[in-house]
């Protein structure tokens, strides 16, 4: 197998993911879309973990996956908050900071 | 012979998974329900996780399926429910200069596909690369990695706490 079909893949998934942030206003579909790009960069550490034959990416891929689900964690708490302060979780209506 | 009979399969394998990421992918940020989303948000990361398989990463794909898809889709789920009042399409889930991001994503797209042509080309996997067992994954994890260790769990206990400060009512 190429190694580039890997990191192509993790490049396709990796801008799926940004287009979807630019484009969603619903906060948790932002949230998803940040997974999308959290799994295309784990794919990347893999396929380099094999070429290199060394066990550095498979430990950096768990790391990866803990600190991703600490940010869903605390994320979706943040929707919630924003849920229960302006019963809207549409990211355009966040506009209190704006002077 | 046999061992690149098993590449082809391999290859097939890895074409029939990642075309059903990718469309996965796709339908999460363009369909119009958020449910849907979370669910086809289940194809990719299950896609995913029979990648690592196909990347001779045993240990990660089991971690991606526990944590990933039994946690935090639960917690997607939850999200979406509990700050919805209807279950059924949405006609307002985009921007409204949502356009500007088809241009950003097809720029990132061909500058990566292209810096990856060139840098790689047709560089081959190693088909007898040593395997890396969970014993050894454990060794790293518990011995040069130990500081970034004690730092994720600290990130997950403040993580934890401040998901109940956040979201506690008072």
């Amino acid at each position: 197998m190429l190694l580039n079909e890997f990191l192509f893949l993790g490049a396709i998934l990796f801008c799926i993911g940004v287009y979807g942030v630019i484009v969603r206003k619903n906060a948790v579909l932002v949230l998803m879309s940040i997974e999308l790009i959290l799994n295309s960069v784990n794919i990347n550490l893999l396929a380099f973990s094999l070429r290199n034959g060394s066990a550095d990416g498979q430990t950096f891929a768990l790391y990866v996956i803990a600190v991703a689900a600490a940010e869903v964690g605390v994320g979706l708490a943040l929707v919630l908050l924003m849920y229960r302060n302006s019963r809207s979780i549409s990211l355009d209506e966040l506009s209190e900071m704006k002077g | 012979m046999f061992a690149s009979e098993l590449l082809i399969a391999q290859n097939i394998g890895f074409f029939i998974i990642a075309a059903l990421m990718v469309v996965g992918a796709l339908r999460v940020v363009t369909t119009s329900n958020v449910v849907h989303a979370a669910l086809w948000l289940v194809v990719v990361l299950a896609g995913a996780a029979a990648q690592y398989v196909l990347l001779a990463a045993e240990f990660v794909a089991v971690t991606q399926v526990l944590v990933y898809i039994g946690a935090v889709m639960v917690l997607f789920l939850f999200g979406t429910m509990l700050t919805r009042a209807r279950i059924g399409a949405e006609s307002d889930l985009n921007n409204k200069n949502w356009f500007v991001g088809i241009p950003v994503a097809l720029t990132l797209l061909a500058a990566m596909l292209i810096a990856l042509r060139d840098g790689f080309g047709n560089e081959k996997l190693p088909a007898d690369a040593p395997l890396v067992s969970t014993q050894v994954l454990s060794d790293q994890i518990f011995g040069p990695y130990l500081l970034p260790f004690w730092a994720l769990s600290f990130v997950l206990l403040a993580a934890v706490i401040g998901a109940i400060v956040l979201a506690r009512r008072d």
